[in-house]
């Protein structure tokens, strides 16, 4: 594990090895751990340098363009893919802030975006970014999870200070967050006593506090647009979120609560959030694979052998709700 | 008894009786039902049952039963009567029937519910207050934990006349015990640090090292500790070294046996006298039993949490023997499984872990990602025949481990 931060810290940028402590937790693609079969490689990679942001629209205001949901591909031959091991071209993952923002299995998420990319050959580099710490802005996926009201007000402060995660969004980096992640990508949402606190303004949403707090499993339809089966997720938040012109609803609710109008999550470019807490991903695949897509170009389908479990959880809780 | 007012002694006998009908129905042990009742009659119960004796409160995340087990077995020294709801039942009903039980009996030793322990403080009036350890637990119907440390700094500042026995090396619980008039701080260690990377007091990210943990911003840092546990071996109040030799497995149960012993020594119980009666602690409510079937020998955990799993990974016996997972969740386990994404499953590598309860598949989504080898088993049964050796582990979530206690037959 320590010889990946090495190695990330020595890879590039000299001043990235300063705000790489050896207290930063970088997870390692496997090490220790058996190595997953091999796979088809990645599919064509459309801007071609490797470090994504082709597929989606770019910016947060280009809402109207339908958000990447391209055909998926049939693979190039290997020494066309993208994601070679030779160090230059790895999929950087970044979990902002688990310090302050991981509540209630946070970690699925990036356990389950690194297991389907390994799996068709892309090279990931996972990184945890405390909340003591720069956050990188050359990262493809960046990840924020739920918490509770102190730390997401400390985390929109010290994110909102430290204009990692920004830059990295203006450069086209892809950003996934749920719950009180999702609330402070926002313009505002709901403190202590519900006063409204800044947010990062980077979706075009605003949050405050609801009478009651919505704990449940939830189901919803996604967009049309984004090509996705029925979402499946557990919520438990007491947010109530309102989407502005420059971003739209992530999905329409069949079962729970969401933002409170019927809706759930919103996205705009490569920027989504959603109430679905914890490893949202984990029942959401096809929600991984849009992400992954989104960073890093159309991507193989996997052997059905490696979808069976997700796809029995998924079809479990569908099931639990009707 | 016949201090009671009236309608507390008609509670109490009606209560007794309840719980004896629930036991003789097989519905339960009739720990809660009888103090429902006897609350419903007298909601001033609880005081009125605690007035004149010495009481402590157990409460934290984990260790509760445990602990609330070994302090009640060390204050068996002082050769009188301990009221103690040893199986569990924590909520005020419970307390209430354990002192319904025991109505003569000079010491009670209750488990607390962390939720309820600020109206059960104010209650029993406790001559002691044991705070464990604060972690993340069941999050679909309990408050978030520094919401709760919260209200238990209240309430723990209210208390007189309370020494309040609180793990130094816990951020939330040294936060939460500062209040307090009167705390000895026990060093019983930490393993779990996901649910305190951050100071509790003004949010900014805490330092750690070998000697514990500060905030570099607001100064907060944990208090020095006049007991110890280190490695095996207790450190006491006067330096004094001992080993302590439990037969209760686990580094989990040694720091709750250094909490118990500081707390017995606060009744005039010294170490000497205590540890030999914490070492016949063998099993508590099931817990660490085994059973036999098919021949074979199965041992029984129970942890209902991340750090309770994280825990339990570490008394499971040596590898190769295989392990079962198994995991419901059902109201008293939290409906919301995404807590088993906080445990890391890697560790299990290099033995068989075999898989069932109501939601296995979402232990089993979870187990690929960590690239566990794994089966998903119908239950115990179907387990235990498919293991070659005659040992099997068996760690169970809480309506899980009844399920399979109920199974095997209530061996104890």
């Amino acid at each position: 594990m320590t010889d990946r931060a090495g190695r990330h810290a020595a890879a590039r940028d000299p001043a990235e090895t300063l705000i790489l402590p050896a207290q930063q937790r970088v997870l390692g693609d496997g090490a220790g751990l058996p190595e997953p079969p091999a796979r088809p490689a990645a599919g064509r990679h459309a801007n071609g340098n490797g470090k994504g942001g082709a597929a989606g629209p770019d910016t947060a205001a280009s809402v109207r363009e339908p958000a990447a949901a391209e055909p998926q591909e049939v693979a190039p031959a290997a020494d066309q893919r993208p994601w070679s091991a030779d160090g230059a071209s790895k999929l950087r993952l970044v979990w902002v802030y688990p310090d302050l923002l991981s509540t209630y299995g946070d970690r699925g998420n990036l356990l389950v975006l690194c297991r389907r990319a390994r799996l068709r050959g892309i090279e990931v580099e996972a990184t945890e970014v405390n909340s003591d710490q720069r956050v990188p802005a050359h990262g493809d996926i960046y990840l924020l999870g739920g918490g509770e009201d102190l730390p997401q007000i400390l985390a929109a402060k010290r994110l909102s200070n430290d204009g990692g995660l920004e830059a990295a969004v203006g450069r086209g980096a892809v950003v996934f967050a749920v719950c009180a992640g999702y609330q402070l990508v926002g313009h505002r949402f709901g403190g202590v006593e519900g006063e409204p606190v800044s947010g990062l303004g980077l979706l075009d949403i605003t949050s405050g506090r609801g009478e009651r707090r919505g704990v449940g499993e939830l189901v919803a339809d996604a967009d049309p647009a984004l090509g996705l089966p029925r979402l499946s997720g557990f919520e438990n938040h007491q947010g109530v979120t309102t989407i502005g012109p420059g971003a739209r609803p992530l999905a329409t609710l069949t079962h729970g609560v969401g933002n409170g109008d019927g809706t759930e999550g919103a996205y705009a470019g490569k920027v989504l959030g959603t109430y679905m807490h914890g490893p949202a991903l984990a029942r959401n695949p096809g929600l991984a694979d849009l992400l992954l897509s989104w960073a890093a170009g159309p991507l193989p389908p996997l052997d059905p052998a490696d979808e069976q479990w997700a796809a029995r959880l998924r079809a479990e809780r569908l099931d639990h709700v009707s | 008894m016949s201090k009671l007012p009236l309608r507390a002694r008609v509670a109490t006998s009606v209560s007794g009786a309840a719980g004896r009908v629930s036991r003789l129905a097989g519905r339960g042990d009739g720990s809660v039902i009888g103090g429902v009742l006897g609350l419903r009659i007298e909601p001033e119960l609880l005081r009125l049952l605690a007035v004149g004796r010495q009481v402590v409160l157990v409460t934290g995340t984990n260790g509760k039963t445990t602990t609330t087990r070994l302090v009640s077995a060390a204050l068996g020294a002082l050769g009188q009567e301990v009221a103690t709801n040893a199986f569990g039942a924590n909520m005020e009903a419970g307390l209430a029937s354990a002192l319904g039980r025991s109505p003569d009996a000079p010491y009670a030793v209750l488990e607390t519910d962390e939720r309820y322990l600020p109206a059960v403080i104010d209650a029993t009036k406790p001559r002691a207050v044991v705070l464990l350890n604060l972690s993340r637990d069941q999050m679909d119907r309990a408050a978030e934990i520094w919401l709760t440390a919260r209200r238990w700094r209240r309430a723990l500042g209210a208390a007189a006349d309370c020494v309040v026995v609180a793990n130094a090396d816990d951020p939330l619980i040294a936060w939460a015990a500062s209040t307090a008039p009167r705390v000895c701080w026990v060093a019983a260690g930490q393993r779990w640090h996901e649910d305190s990377w951050c100071c509790p007091e003004c949010g900014s990210h805490l330092r750690r090292d070998e000697l514990g943990w500060r905030c570099g911003e607001c100064g907060f840092a944990r208090p020095s500790a006049r007991w110890v546990l280190s490695g095996d071996t207790v450190v006491d109040d006067t330096g004094q070294v001992r080993e302590l030799a439990l037969s209760l497995p686990g580094r989990a149960n040694a720091s709750n046996a250094v909490m118990a012993l500081a707390v017995a020594s606060y009744f005039g119980v010294g170490v000497d006298q205590a540890l030999p009666l914490l070492r016949n602690v063998k099993s508590v409510a099931g817990r660490y039993t085994q059973v036999e079937r098919q021949g074979k020998l199965v041992r029984l955990l129970l942890a209902k949490n991340p750090a309770g799993w994280l825990e339990a990974f570490d008394v499971l016996a040596p590898k190769p023997v295989p392990v079962l997972l198994a995991v419901n969740a059902q109201g008293p386990d939290g409906r919301d499984t995404s807590w088993l994404w906080d445990v890391d499953y890697r560790i299990l590598i290099g033995r068989r872990v075999l898989v069932s309860g109501e939601r296995g598949t979402d232990l089993a989504v979870r187990l690929e990602a960590d690239q566990v080898p794994f089966e998903v088993v119908s239950g115990i049964d179907d387990a235990v025949s498919r293991i070659n050796g005659d040992e099997l582990d068996v760690l169970a979530n809480y309506t899980a481990f009844q399920q399979i206690r109920a199974l095997l037959g209530r061996a104890q």
